[in-house]
């Protein structure tokens, strides 16, 4: 037997779902609709969060979500009762969603007619990381039970996130929520990262938020032209 | 865990890059796996076995290289090497360093074959 021979490849793992990503991105940006993801765990008030994000902005644009459920859960019937489109994305086992996914989910629908679209990812911190979906900014969910390292414990999706949201502020106190340790634990694996305080309950922040998303749409239409 | 679909499309890489080459047998795939690339050496290793199994690929071992994560430190005006994915700041001055220069990498770099 001859001995093996080693013979140079340098092929990326992801290029497949890459490939697809930018495209999407490209689709997004010449139909001028803003793309939102967000990663969390289960449990986080991620759906809450986005359904009153969806109820807030329906009045003044036009929004719409794609939501990744596992096989046993229902995040997309909650989103519907805010009246925006929905669309649920069964992964069944898979814990993350992929471009081509989101490609597949947006077949029939007109992004023209839309002016921000966000993707609720499946309830997890690990594998979503490494999945480009096309989105204009990936925000990483956390909620004040989830405690103050909660960072740390996955510094990987956050490092690969643009914006962290702090949920159930509600809860902060009842908690003992030591809110400088959890700004301590995002800066030391996301340096300079921005960070919102929210509660979907009590409102608080959920303003803040659609507005900062209103602009940085607007900030990328500008880059665009 | 999505090491398993990842270690799928390493042995559909592979797979390919042998037929394309005449039906050569493969019989290591040497990667490049970064600190930040959010995939476990370990699940990876064992998913790829499985993956492997009943293809051309089938007991070809996996050989990864661990990239640590390197930044650009803005203070040092250097390129340096984390100590910790939990701590993104210059090892030498302790300045915040969020720009990133290599840790993401998920790349097949080579194959072994056997003619
Ligand atoms: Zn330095």
């Amino acid at each position: 037997m001859t001995e093996p021979r080693l013979v140079e490849v340098r092929k990326n793992v992801l290029k497949q779902n890459d490939v697809i990503a930018r495209a999407l991105r490209e689709r997004f940006h010449q139909a001028g609709v803003f793309v939102v993801s967000l990663v969390s765990s289960p449990g986080s008030g991620k759906t809450a969060f986005l359904e009153k994000t969806l109820t807030m902005m329906r009045p003044h644009h036009r929004v719409a979500a794609l939501v990744g459920d596992l096989a046993t859960e229902n995040d997309a019937a909650r989103l519907a009762r805010s009246n925006a489109p929905v669309k649920q994305i069964i992964t069944g086992t898979v814990c993350h969603l992929d471009a081509a996914m989101v490609e597949n989910a947006l077949q029939d629908w007109d992004l023209v007619d839309l002016d921000f679209l966000f993707i609720e990812n499946v309830g997890n911190l690990v594998c979503p990381s490494s999945y480009d979906l096309g989105e204009d900014l990936r925000l990483v969910l956390m909620s004040v039970t989830e405690g103050e390292d909660k960072p740390l414990k996955y510094p990987t999706i956050f490092n690969s996130a643009d914006v962290a949201i702090l949920s159930k502020l509600d809860l902060a106190t009842a908690v003992e929520f030591n809110w400088d340790q959890a700004q301590r634990s995002i800066q030391s694996v996301r340096p300079g990262m921005m960070v919102i305080n929210t509660s979907a309950k009590t409102e608080q922040g959920m303003s803040e938020f659609c507005d900062f998303l209103v602009q940085r749409s607007r900030m990328r239409a500008a880059i665009a032209v | 865990m999505h090491e398993l679909s990842i270690a799928m499309s390493i042995v559909e890489m592979a797979e390919e890059e042998s037929e394309r080459r005449g039906g050569v047998h493969v019989s290591a795939v040497h990667l490049k796996l970064g600190a930040l690339s959010g995939v476990v050496e370990q699940a990876l290793l064992s998913s790829f076995e499985m993956a492997a199994e009943d293809t051309s690929l089938q007991g070809a071992r996996l050989l990864i290289e661990n990239i640590p994560v390197r930044v650009f430190c803005p203070k040092c005006s250097s390129e340096r090497q984390l100590t910790s994915i939990q701590n993104f700041s210059c090892p030498v001055c302790g300045a915040p360093t969020p720009q990133i220069t290599c840790g993401r990498e998920l790349e097949v770099t080579a194959l072994e074959i056997i003619q």
